[in-house]
């Protein structure tokens, strides 16, 4: 294991980023997001929960995806991408890491997303271990050990040290990178804020969640529950939740005429809106009370049915944080899962 | 470089036949002249005019028509709108083929078919039929019921009776909504008529239509003995990727797009009753 001294970090910034892109938290207009690093940004590693999920850099928020030039009855379709440059994501989360996971089975997946693939691939991941988790966490109920997150490289943060651990071969090669920086040391400062960490973990209020009753096999009887209807009463259908998600994966494809021809464009959609299966002549979720049924059941049934039995939630709690009628996935385990919610 | 999976082909349209008031079938081919890409009865594929939008339409040509695909579209909506304002020679672009098609060298092999099809659902079933027709020794007897709002909503018409009704083994059964000058054959809704047909139960079947026909259908289909594990249909819901990952088109946890649009019914029993 290597450590370097946090006043260091800024020097281990510029290195990194002298070589490619770093994206990491960053504070801008009172608000922490990845951002790419310069030397005036104000990077905070300390920053439990982003606004957004780092998801943005391999499937952002909108993309252009092709262009067409038409003349007269003939088109010709232009394929704007260029070859994705390496870059390194810095600081992610245990929670937000593993939706990277969540993405890759839906993304990934046969016929592959090219698009997403090809950042995937350009990306090293350094993960952060969280140290001081909030009521609103709930990562081990999906069991995420936030304070050995993963990724091409593991890191810690203490009061006075970045420790950090490769784990992959893409995250040794970025290490060589950078080896001058860092001195050895550090396992036994590591393994004391691990426990310490482990045990506030243990202590949060939804760490004990019970998903039991959310298996395929449960599918329809979930389905039919009458207590959707009361659970998604107050819904606005505003669709943060879906936004702040770190695992909605959901997006719309249009067009869009420009001076320069048309741009053919995807960007996130959520499943809270009314448009969204609106046909010309039908729509199959006419209501909130199934849209909302829809996202809950896609992420606690449908998603594990797709694949092995893995949720489509990593219990970052930012809709627990977001929602303005304090709706979220949590009321919805306690709810369904059998216990009372108050 | 290119992600064949979501970046179109570009197709030129060589022949527009206007069907029915508001159906149009569209012939398409590569700016090669040759057919745009391979598939089988039942699949799909994405039809776009850059600027106006994509849309999943069933290929309603069969897979053995070695020249061109054929799209019948109906005009209800946006895109459809805009599709039907264009001329012979014009270029759109499709990506494709999506979807499981019918399982006409699985189950189908070797059985009585019947095809039950209400007014633009006679699109995906006209390319399993026509693939029967192509592979006839392979298929036992075939019953096609095919009902529209009026004879003028008949899509297909002119080869329904030139060549499917002259097959040998090959019943078919027309049926309009209401009486209409001009028209001799069945009046009454395809449900109705299917019930009193008295079909054998042991044929294999597939239906087609707006969604309160294939509901009577099926019903009618049930009382008279019929199997929901040999009776087949096509669903249509909102789509936008193709290939189940814009979310849109799930029925419980499976996606229209990609695990359908072909369902057997027993299937769909399965599923929740969103759709």
């Amino acid at each position: 294991m290597l450590k370097i001294a946090k006043e260091k970090l800024g020097g281990l910034y510029g290195e990194i980023s002298a070589s490619m892109p770093l994206w990491l938290p960053v504070k801008k207009a009172g608000e922490v997001n990845y951002a790419p690093y310069k030397e005036d940004a104000e990077v905070s590693l300390e920053t439990l929960k982003t606004v957004k999920s780092p998801k943005d850099l391999f499937f952002p928020q909108s993309e252009e995806m092709m262009r067409f030039k038409t003349e007269g009855k003939n088109i010709e379709i232009i394929d704007v991408r260029t070859e994705k440059q390496p870059f390194v994501l810095f600081g992610v989360k245990g929670c937000d890491f593993r939706a990277f996971d969540v993405l890759d089975n839906v993304f990934l997946d046969e016929p592959v997303d090219t698009y997403y693939k090809e950042r995937r691939e350009a990306a090293t991941v350094v993960t952060l271990a969280c140290s001081r988790p909030e009521e609103s966490c709930f990562c081990k109920v999906f069991g995420i050990d936030a304070t050995a997150p993963g990724g091409d490289v593991t890191t810690w943060l203490d009061e006075k040290y970045l420790y950090w651990q490769p784990n992959t071969r893409k995250g040794e090669a970025l290490t060589e990178k950078v080896k001058g920086l860092f001195e050895e040391g550090g396992e036994s400062e590591v393994e004391a804020q691990r426990e310490k960490t482990k045990e506030i973990v243990d202590k949060l209020p939804f760490s004990a969640l019970n998903l039991s009753r959310f298996k395929p096999e449960n599918l329809n009887e979930l389905f039919d529950l009458p207590v959707w209807q009361s659970l998604s009463e107050a819904c606005l259908g505003c669709g943060a939740c879906t936004f702040v998600c770190p695992t909605c994966q959901c997006f719309d494809i249009r067009d869009f005429r420009t001076n320069d021809g048309i741009i053919r464009f995807r960007c996130w959609d959520s499943c809270m809106y009314s448009d969204f299966t609106q046909m010309a002549a039908a729509n199959s979720r006419t209501t909130q009370m199934q849209r909302y049924r829809q996202r809950f059941m896609h992420k606690l049934v449908y998603y594990p049915a797709r694949y092995n039995g893995v949720y489509s939630c990593v219990g970052c709690g930012r809709c627990v944080n977001k929602c303005p009628q304090h709706l979220n996935i949590v009321k919805v385990v306690k709810t369904i899962g059998g216990e009372k919610h108050d | 470089m290119i992600n064949e999976n979501l970046i179109p082909k570009i197709g030129v349209i060589t022949d527009i036949r206007r069907d029915t008031p508001d159906v149009k079938t569209f012939r398409v081919v590569g700016t090669d002249g040759k057919k745009l890409f391979e598939h089988m009865p039942g699949q799909c594929a994405m039809v776009s005019v850059p600027g106006a939008g994509e849309c999943m339409f069933s290929i309603t040509s069969s897979p053995t028509n070695e020249e061109y695909m054929e799209f019948s579209i109906k005009k209800c909506g946006c895109v459809t709108s805009i599709i039907h304002s264009l001329e012979v020679g014009q270029q759109i672009t499709v990506r494709g083929p999506y979807g499981r098609n019918f399982p006409v060298e699985g189950e189908f092999r070797g059985k009585d078919l019947l095809f039950i099809a209400g007014g633009i659902g006679l699109a995906p079933l006209r390319s399993v039929i026509n693939y029967v027709r192509h592979y006839r020794k392979n298929y036992g007897k075939v019953v096609v019921v095919y009902g529209a709002r009026s004879k003028d909503d008949l899509v297909d018409i002119e080869e329904i009776q030139s060549e499917w009704e002259k097959e040998p083994d090959f019943k078919v059964y027309l049926t309009i909504d209401r009486p209409q000058e001009g028209w001799d054959g069945h009046v009454g809704f395809v449900p109705a008529y299917v019930s009193e047909l008295g079909l054998d139960p042991s044929m294999t079947a597939v239906l087609c239509g707006p969604p309160i026909m294939i509901k009577f259908t099926l019903a009618g289909l049930l009382q008279l003995g019929f199997d929901k594990s040999r009776v087949y249909t096509t669903l249509e819901l909102r789509m936008k990727c193709g290939i189940g990952k814009c979310g849109r088109c799930n029925v419980g946890d499976k996606f229209v797009c990609k695990d359908g649009p072909v369902f057997r019914f027993d299937e769909l029993d399965e599923l929740p009753d969103e759709y």
